[in-house]
């Protein structure tokens, strides 16, 4: 059975011009052991549908669904006090900035100890034991002395690696990355991937990992999911997706990799889009 | 071919001033930078952020000066902590930032953003100031309906469009992209990309491109250079660095860049499903 499963999604938010439609049924499941991208542009609902799985969308959103299971519980009509459970324990997510996604006035073994003391209920010297125990899984160096630092006082790549700690410290059934590299240098962005994949591995989690960038997506994904504007355009697998992408969409993003350049000119996505079929989806 | 622009052993300190319980240090930001770029040519700054790329490019666009090196801009020396910067050095190099949401003002109309820079160093009359603007946002792609729009109305792409357009407005001989596409999407930043080779063959622009993505290097540069800690520590033509790197560095960085070929994807996976 799936890890998640989601069933024509529809999230529409209420706007002062009528409402607006983000996410038009989108179906997509993640098995445990499976690591799911979702590329897209800024604007193809990629991060809205997995915002709704959390439950972390605004009111003026409103989220149908056919089915939204996780586990086998149902997600559409489970009580906030329940989807605080899960949410943080066995659904965790890793946010784009994460140096804007940490609270700035808490140390960082602040914030990793609370997840631990809400959802573990581990006393004071189990949860420093264990935070450290996390660090070193992260890579940070000198643990002990890097829980007392501030945020601020972390590079970019360290506080993406604060974060990583926190999402597993529960041992989530699935891990939802939000671009997860998006904000750091290329160096470190391999550091990240190679992490994210090593504990995935290890845990056997699910990982969904949220992507703009098409080199993230080949090294890291075992199937895809293409968006576009709030629609799924195309579903394959990794390789299949690479060496015969079947939606015109597809193809274009693929095209306009500056490595896939033919003559001196990209091809853009609107003049494939306009050129080829108007039907635009081939999924 | 002539140099448009020329820089010989260009040093950059910042020093930062102590504070109760610390003494003041110096940063050395640029540590002896050399480089010239022909007409027309593309050089390209790689590193990651911190290696000093920005500083540089701040160097180049009289914006800082350097804290000793030579810079010649056409063929002349430039000293801007000696002479200051004339009128007509500031019409010769232009800059596009990263950010195209930080870079223009909200308060701006674009027409008044186009114009502005013709405001201040020319003494062209308002009627000829809004001919050229319009002139100018045909040349990159928008339309004269925008020309009383404020910069929230745009897209990202658009955006950097016209952050581009601001740039060419004083007819510059040397423009300086700092990391202009990174913000973008991908398909957008094709056409920013495209719109910048367009450009680039119409004027015989001379640019210097700053970018961390390898990628979008290969495809716009002509020479490349690879900046670590403030040092040069590769620096040749493109088909050159990229065929045959030879510091450590521009080999780690070459392998952590994400492959999205057939082959390695495969490999990735059989990687995979072995272990």
């Amino acid at each position: 059975m799936a890890l998640l499963d989601i069933q024509n999604l529809v999230v529409e938010f209420q706007t002062a011009s009528g409402p607006f439609r983000a996410v038009d049924g989108v179906s997509l499941h993640v098995d445990e052991r499976e690591v799911l991208a979702i590329v897209g542009e800024s604007g193809s609902g990629k991060s809205v549908s997995m915002l709704a799985v959390m439950g972390l969308l605004p009111w003026t959103a409103t989220v149908t669904a056919d089915r939204m299971t996780f586990n086998g519980r149902d997600l559409l009509k489970i009580s906030p006090a329940d989807r605080r459970k899960i949410i943080g324990k066995d659904i965790a997510m890793i946010f784009q900035e994460p140096i804007a996604s940490l609270n700035p006035c808490f140390t960082v073994g602040f914030q990793i100890e609370e997840v631990l003391r809400f959802h573990m209920g581990m006393d004071k010297a189990q949860r420093r034991a264990r935070a450290i125990e996390l660090f070193k899984q992260v890579g940070i160096p000198d643990p002990a002395d890097r829980l007392n630092s501030f945020p601020h006082q972390m590079s970019g790549g360290q506080c993406q690696r604060v974060m990583i700690a926190m999402a597993i410290a529960c041992n989530p059934k699935l891990l939802i990355a939000d671009e997860p590299t998006t904000a750091l240098d290329v160096t470190i962005q391999k550091q990240i991937l190679d992490l994210l994949v090593s504990l995935q591995a290890k845990y056997g989690m699910g990982l969904i990992m949220i992507t703009h960038n098409m080199g993230v997506v080949a090294e890291t994904a075992d199937r895809v999911i293409v968006q576009y504007k709030g629609r799924k355009m195309e579903e394959a697998d990794v390789l299949s997706l690479f060496e015969s992408p079947k939606s015109n969409y597809t193809r274009a993003l693929l095209s306009a990799l500056p490595g896939n350049a033919v003559g001196d000119r990209l091809p853009t996505v609107t003049d494939m889009l306009f050129e080829a079929a108007p039907s635009g989806a081939g999924a | 071919m002539t140099k448009v622009v020329e820089g010989k052993n260009i040093k950059r300190d910042y020093h930062v001033g102590g504070g109760l319980f610390r003494g003041a240090r110096t940063v050395h930001a640029v540590k002896g930078v050399s480089f010239s770029v022909e007409k027309g040519k593309t050089l390209a700054i790689v590193g990651e952020s911190g290696c000093g790329k920005s500083t540089l490019a701040r160097i180049i666009t009289l914006i800082d000066p350097a804290t000793s090196g030579e810079l010649f801009i056409d063929g002349n020396k430039v000293d801007i902590a000696r002479d200051g910067l004339t009128k007509e050095m500031r019409r010769k190099v232009q800059i596009v930032f990263q950010n195209p949401y930080g870079s223009l003002n909200p308060r701006q109309k674009i027409g008044d953003v186009l114009g502005e820079p013709l405001l201040i160093n020319t003494d062209k009359p308002a009627e000829e100031r809004r001919d050229l603007a319009m002139k100018m946002l045909k040349k990159v792609g928008l339309g004269p309906e925008h020309y009383n729009r404020y910069p929230h109305m745009f897209s990202g792409g658009q955006r950097q469009r016209i952050a581009i357009a601001r740039a060419l407005m004083l007819n510059p001989s040397l423009l300086v992209l700092d990391e202009p596409v990174s913000a973008l999407d991908l398909s957008v930043q094709a056409q920013v990309l495209n719109l910048l080779a367009d450009l680039q063959d119409e004027f015989q622009l001379t640019y210097v491109f700053i970018s961390h993505d390898l990628s979008v290097v290969r495809y716009i540069a002509d020479d490349v250079m690879v900046m670590y800690f403030g040092e040069a520590v590769e620096y040749g033509p493109r088909d050159e660095v990229f065929s045959n790197p030879k510091h450590a560095y521009t080999k780690t960085l070459f392998a952590a860049t994400p492959r999205a070929d057939i082959a390695s994807i495969k490999a990735r996976l059989a990687k995979k499903k072995a272990a």
